[in-house]
């Protein structure tokens, strides 16, 4: 049978159904539990606080008024300062692995690949608590200095343990998107500057470096923002010494029973999240964010 | 610079980045090892080493009808949100690589609000939103707000695998008369089976492991694993939560190791197939 071509606007059609069946559940799914609870809390950030922990639907800023108080400027503070170090420490500690990881080939190179998100599977708060096994005041670490006669260290319950445990709950967000931006880079390029005559160092900051800067800034992002929100790492690591944003948040939501503070709250994260999403769309593309 | 001066120049800075990757991955699996260690240890407080039991290894089997319950609660979400998420989003990854429509930039965005907004206002607002309408948070709230962060990874990790799809086999099959719907199921499909699997992997690890949304999805009969251990967390932990880690951790490995065995099999048997 000869094929006959279709006139444009019947394959249009023919192409509309297909279409709307496949991608409309993501589209009313992703609208319904996650645009539409979004817009909620924005609502509800402008409500006023009713007894136990209700809300009046009453127009007020008080939530926003609240901002003033200076703890929450102290909590903000905090949380932004423990986000960038958390970034800073995972950064320099991801590069290197990613570039070994790049370095690898075949079977080994599986391995290891595994091997990085394999902990993923065993409960995150149980690593932690291994972890606090090690650092706290009768913990490993400790008691080996003691034995050895070199005194003690406090190391759970402070800032940088927060830090430390920020670093380690997040190292493979930070480590898969560099390993991403190393890959994609062809051996030729690197072939090309060495036979040109360009040290190792220089080849380093003037070939590897730049051409993953999309991987870099993927992995901040992928680290910075969950370590804005994570309130088990400073309950655990901090030993609720600390509080940070997500803390703050949750207790209003639970304990504080004041949610439209809490909304208030959670819009002012969301829209810090924005100005630095904005920050990374000069830099980087948001499709290599993944 | 001599040609063998290089090279070893080269394998120099090679294990010197290896030596900081073994490091790193000690730093990953040190915790692991430790909880290991106090899941046969004696004394119940763990603060020091008292020798070896395996006592909590048969309290936990025999007693802990509570844990078992939790880790019941896990596995179950993970697999219905898997399920739903991986249909939900090789449709949409489908149809989003296959047609130009008006809005698929938005619906793009769209895809990238869980990624960037932080955990805790996604489960904030989740919680909020079903109060708002009296629902009471169950298995169903659960397998809901999980379904809704694992779509994106679902659809980011397909995404890749579909575009470097040959499309003139999708082209041949309609040439030869195949309907769009017997395309998609004999062609399309079974070519995005290794990406579809992969996705389900990353939704299972990323469901299993939650704690923040499933904090305030979940309701006071439906704990998930994570969330009866950050009630415990803060306060003891038992030993036989350690034993549960690592009867999980053993059946993760093993499962690996499987998963590995047969994708080596594959492809030693693609191998000899090629050559023959």
């Amino acid at each position: 049978m000869p094929r006959i071509a279709k006139p444009a606007k019947v394959k249009k059609l023919s192409h509309t159904l297909p279409l709307l069946s496949m991608i409309s559940p993501m589209v009313v799914w992703l609208v319904a539990f996650l645009v539409v609870p979004l817009a909620y809390v924005v609502v509800v950030s402008f409500m006023t606080k009713g007894p136990y922990g209700t809300i009046k639907w009453a127009f007020s800023l008080d939530s926003y008024a609240g901002f003033a108080n200076p703890v929450y400027a102290k909590v903000f503070g905090k949380s932004v300062e423990i986000a960038i170090l958390t970034t800073i420490f995972s950064l320099i500690l991801s590069y290197p692995v990613a570039m070994a990881l790049s370095k690898m080939t075949g079977k080994k190179k599986m391995l290891f690949m595994v091997l990085l998100v394999l902990p993923f599977w065993i409960n995150g708060l149980i690593r932690l608590n291994g972890w606090v096994n090690i650092l706290r005041e009768t913990g490993i670490v400790n008691d080996t200095l003691k034995l050895l006669g070199l005194g003690q260290i406090q190391f759970m319950f402070t800032d940088g343990a927060i830090v430390f445990g920020m670093v380690y709950s997040f190292l493979p967000f930070m480590v898969l998107p560099i390993h991403n931006s190393l890959s994609k880079i062809p051996p030729s390029l690197i072939e090309a500057a060495a036979d040109l005559g360009a040290k190792k160092h220089r080849i380093f900051l003037r070939v590897i470096l730049p051409m993953t800067v999309p991987g870099i800034f993927s992995g901040t992002i992928q680290t910075f923002i969950p370590s804005l929100g994570a309130f088990y790492i400073s309950d655990i690591m901090g030993g609720g010494n600390t509080m940070l944003l997500g803390n703050l948040i949750k207790n209003q939501f639970t304990s504080a029973r004041n949610w439209p503070a809490g909304a208030a709250l959670s819009v002012a994260l969301i829209l810090f999240t924005l100005v630095v999403m904005k920050l990374y769309n000069r830099v980087g593309k948001i499709e290599d964010l993944v | 610079m001599g040609s063998k001066g290089k090279l070893r120049n080269i394998s120099g800075s090679k294990s010197v980045l290896n030596g900081i990757a073994y490091l790193a991955y000690i730093f990953l699996y040190l915790p692991i090892l430790v909880v290991i260690i106090y899941s046969f240890n004696k004394s119940e407080v763990n603060v020091e080493f008292t020798g070896f039991t395996m006592k909590w290894y048969g309290e936990l089997f025999a007693k802990d009808r509570d844990l078992w319950t939790s880790l019941r609660t896990s596995v179950e979400l993970a697999i219905y949100s898997t399920i739903i998420s991986c249909v939900i989003g090789t449709f949409a990854t489908i149809a989003m690589h296959r047609y130009k429509f008006p809005g698929k930039q938005l619906i793009e965005n769209l895809l990238y609000i869980p990624i960037v907004i932080p955990e805790i206002v996604i489960g904030i607002a989740f919680l909020a939103t079903m109060s708002m309408f009296g629902v009471d948070m169950s298995m169903a709230t659960l397998v809901i707000s999980h379904v809704t962060f694992c779509i994106p990874f679902v659809i980011f990790t397909l995404r890749p695998r579909i575009s470097g799809f040959d499309a003139s086999i999708e082209e041949a099959a309609m040439d030869l008369g195949a309907t769009q719907w017997r395309t998609l199921r004999r062609v399309t499909l079974p070519m995005l089976t290794p990406g579809i699997l992969a996705s389900a992997l990353m939704s299972i690890t990323l469901s299993i492991d939650d704690v923040t949304i499933s904090f305030f999805a979940a309701g006071p009969d439906n704990t998930t694993l994570p969330i009866r251990i950050y009630g415990m967390v803060r306060g003891k932990i038992s030993p036989d939560v350690y034993g549960l880690c690592v009867v999980i951790m053993a059946a993760t490995v093993l499962l690996a190791g499987v998963g590995m065995l047969i994708m080596n099999l594959n492809a030693a048997r693609t191998r000899r197939m090629r050559e023959d």
